[in-house]
């Protein structure tokens, strides 16, 4: 198996955690046309919970998701009414910042607390081996993780009641409260689901890589790529734009310096953004 | 009398549906060309091509002899084309002297500010918002809305004026000023075409009528021709037989 | 005319101030001070141009301040240019960056726009990190003998000073006469209905990008301006996310549209910001307060300070 193959599946793997993570933003986005900039923030406290929570416990990272989705759901809750709710009727540019300012002051005590320094959650799983190459067992874990979380979001937003009731709100709105969903209810479990989403793709992370309360801005800045990519509001498409991304990072380390990468990946930001306003799959509304 | 717009074999097409069929039409100089036909028919759409804001698929539009197929609507504006919106498109946080201003400044004139000024006081004057200059575009009432959308046309001094819908939401008194002011408008040398529903009004204040329904154009003449033309009475009621039977029924 | 409008005077009276208060006294920490504001309000006004003005909230702006830094400082140290023709260099060069970037991206509305500001943001910044004639991720630094021909590092920080004041008091003019002229008001067209403006005649992809590249270039001179005084510039500070924030924050403190606003709001901030940085317990508390603040603004008091005075008339004519 050559190198830049071996390269490609592990950016694959590592892709399955980009596309949860922009799963959430894409939701939020989709369903309530709010571009929440509290994203970061959100991974970066994932990280943190899984980080905290790990060392305390001493049980399976995995296993800890399950509390971080909660908490992030919670989280999300609180955000959503204060900062989002008031909000929402006025332009989107209103809530790109309500939802900012809200980042700025948790990464504000987030670094008053933990400062900058690296954190790290000590956890292996062995890998698999195939001839040359160890596949760590840690990105191939993750990336299952990743997988059956955004299946289990699939089939709530497709066979639960409040799943196609989000749908509908994400439809047209108006029309879901015609036929009585009551809005303000269905936006704040989507905008929890969002940030559950964001936090426990950074619980992901920190099994991954070291990190710091300002690591959760590389990956925002990774989930907007995808997002914009994939289109709104279809999560779906962002865990396979994610897995894309992941695969087109997978095809280039081989061959550019790593912190290129940063500067490709703007740059396909804004590219996308200017020529393919409906993102590459097309989008909802 | 030569014609100050015309229209050759014009379409326009949104993915599956086409709204504007084929379409030719001419309007005379300081002619009032009253288009009428119902809903989803095509009216606005093809104001929106005439206009600039869609470029038609086929077809080939002239505005005083000149080629202004697919041209953006400020190129317009300045070649002496102005329109209203149906739903009223006031600069909300600006007063109404500044939404008329900005009409003279960006019109066929392009004049500078001072100039502009002067002219939209004199255009306010002219349709009775002179009082309100100074009020905030967003605190009219709707009948004030739209009759600033005419202002901010005529600001423009334009040489064609699309009115659409400008007489909907109106009370019969309204009505009755504004067909006043766009019969006075006409006076001025102003060519005009006119979409509007309130049928009685469109039917005296026109020339001539077009008929649109599923973007083709069913009928053409003057306005009491066309009223009894069965394609546009069917248009309109569904069938011709039903027509008639009223008439009867009188 | 310009001339008739009382902020007219009140600009020059307040740049003569800045100029004159700390060099009579030889005030250095006045000086300090006051750069920092007067760097502030240069930010605040020029992208009050796109967001108030205009309508298009530009969260990259601080790009253009990070460029001119760069350009100016490589063209003073890398190539011996003198201090002001590479400053006026760097604002030319970073205002036709901005025309031919503004082009490509002014086609978005809304927050599509703000969020590909900060896609052009990281972008320049990723890409300035890794450009080696520019120091790549360690920036460049300039040797004292740059000082010499402005007389001696002492001079020189005087007369940057004065520079920085003098593109201060520009920058006020600037919006002045933008908000007077009929430019100005198809911008404010462009703001309230960019559809119907077009209708009405306004060139709107045109009027995007000439005001676009005008907001960048008071900002690019007053970057070359400043990096050259700090003496060195590094892709993390010279394009920091938070700082462009904080200018957007600025102006809506001030009263967004407002030419005293932008430099209201600028001032008031610039104090609270130097207050809480000085507090060693709350230097990262100031992100917090600046994003507390920014909520509140948001929620509660959208049109700002200078902006809830427009209710009052004869203050409104004073006060631009």
């Amino acid at each position: 198996m050559s190198g830049v193959l071996a390269s490609i599946i592990d950016g694959v793997l590592v892709g399955a955690v980009y596309g949860l993570a922009a799963m959430g933003l894409s939701l939020i986005w989709g369903v309530m046309d709010v571009i929440n900039l509290t994203h970061g923030a959100m991974i970066a406290l994932g990280m943190f919970g899984v980080y905290l929570l790990f060392t305390s416990l001493h049980v399976m990272p995995y296993l800890l998701l399950l509390p971080v989705l909660a908490g992030g759901f919670l989280v999300g809750v609180v955000i959503y009414w204060i900062a989002v709710h008031r909000v929402l009727g006025r332009s989107q540019l209103a809530t790109l910042l309500s939802t900012f300012a809200v980042n700025m002051m948790v990464i504000g005590i987030g670094t008053t607390l933990w400062s900058t320094s690296p954190y790290n959650v000590n956890y292996s799983i062995p890998g698999i081996t195939m001839g040359r190459y160890t596949f760590t067992g840690n990105h191939i874990a993750a990336a299952v993780a990743a997988v059956v979380i955004a299946a289990c979001l699939q089939l709530f937003l497709y066979r639960t009641r409040l799943g196609k009731a989000i749908r509908a709100v994400t439809d047209n709105r108006d029309a879901a409260e015609l036929m009585g969903i009551s809005a303000a209810a269905v936006l704040t479990v989507a905008f929890g689901i969002g940030i559950a989403l964001a936090a426990a793709s950074g619980g992901l992370v920190a099994t991954l890589f070291p990190f710091t309360i300002l690591s959760g801005g590389v990956y925002e800045l990774k989930s907007f790529v995808v997002t914009v990519l994939a289109g709104l509001g279809k999560p779906a498409g962002a865990l396979v734009a994610g897995v894309l991304l992941g695969l087109l990072e997978g095809a280039i380390t081989p061959f550019i310096a790593v912190s290129w990468i940063p500067a490709i990946e703007f740059g396909l930001f804004v590219a996308v953004l200017v020529l393919f306003p409906r993102g590459l799959f097309g989008r909802t509304g | 009398m030569s014609a100050i717009l015309q229209g050759r074999d014009v379409s326009k097409r949104f993915g599956g549906l086409l709204a504007v069929s084929e379409l030719s039409f001419e309007v005379g100089q300081g002619e009032i060309l009253g288009l009428i036909g119902p809903n989803g028919a095509g009216k606005t759409t093809l104001f929106n091509v005439i206009n600039g804001v869609y470029k038609p698929n086929t077809g080939e539009i002239t505005l005083a002899g000149r080629n202004i197929t697919g041209s953006p609507p400020n190129k317009l504006a300045h070649l002496g084309l102005a329109r209203t919106h149906q739903i009223p498109q006031p600069l909300n946080e600006m007063t109404v002297l500044d939404n008329v201003i900005a009409g003279a400044c960006f019109g066929r004139e392009y004049l500078r500010l001072l100039p502009a000024e002067k002219v939209a006081l004199e255009t306010l004057q002219y349709v009775g918002l002179a009082e309100r200059s100074h009020v905030l575009a967003k605190h009219l009432t709707l009948p004030g809305k739209k009759r600033l959308e005419v202002a901010r046309a005529l600001a423009a001094k334009p040489k064609l004026l699309l009115l659409d819908e400008v007489l909907a939401g109106l009370n019969p008194t309204e009505v009755g000023q504004m067909v006043e002011l766009i019969r006075d408008i006409r006076k001025q040398g102003v060519s005009i075409i006119i979409i509007e529903h309130l049928m009685h009004a469109i039917m005296t204040v026109s020339d001539r009528v077009m008929v649109l329904n599923f973007g083709m154009k069913i009928a053409e003449g003057r306005p009491d021709e066309v009223v009894r033309d069965p394609a546009v009475v069917e248009a309109y009621l569904g069938s011709a037989d039903i027509a008639d039977q009223l008439r009867e029924g009188q | 005319m310009i001339l008739k409008r009382p902020f007219f005077w009140i600009t020059m009276a307040v740049t003569a101030a800045f100029m004159l208060l700390p060099w009579r006294g030889n005030n250095v920490e006045m000086r300090e001070t006051l750069i920092l504001i007067a760097v502030a309000i240069i930010l605040a006004s020029n992208l009050n141009l796109m967001i108030g003005y205009t309508g298009y909230v530009n969260f990259g702006n601080i790009v253009f301040f990070g460029l001119g830094g760069y350009a100016g400082l490589y063209l003073v140290t890398g190539r011996g240019w003198p201090l002001i023709g590479a400053a006026l260099a760097a604002g030319v060069a970073v205002s036709i960056f901005a025309l031919l970037l503004g082009l490509a991206i002014l086609r978005l509305r809304g927050a599509y726009f703000a969020l590909a500001t900060i896609g052009v943001l990281e972008a320049v910044r990723a890409f300035v990190s890794n450009f080696e004639p520019w120091g790549r991720s360690a920036g460049m630094y300039v040797t004292f003998d740059v000082y010499q021909p402005l007389g001696g590092p002492m001079k020189a920080l005087w007369t940057t000073y004065f520079l920085v004041t003098g593109v201060m008091g520009l920058s006020l003019l600037l919006s002045l006469g933008i908000k007077t002229s009929k430019f100005g008001l198809g911008l404010f067209a462009i703001r309230e209905n960019e559809d119907a403006a077009v209708v009405l005649g306004v060139n709107t992809a045109l009027y995007k990008a000439i005001v676009y590249s005008a907001s960048a270039f008071l900002p690019a001179v007053a970057g070359a301006l400043i990096f050259f005084k700090n003496g060195m510039i590094e892709p993390e500070q010279a394009f920091d996310l938070t700082l462009s924030i904080e200018a957007i924050v600025m102006i809506m403190l001030g009263g967004q549209g407002t030419v005293a606003g932008s430099a209201v709001g600028a001032g008031l901030y610039e104090q609270l910001r130097g207050y809480l940085l000085t507090q060693p317990t709350l230097s990262n508390f100031h992100l917090v307060i600046a994003g507390a603040l920014l909520l509140i603004i948001v929620l509660f008091a959208p049109l700002g300070l200078i902006g809830w005075t427009h209710r009052w008339r004869p203050m409104r004519r004073m006060l631009e």
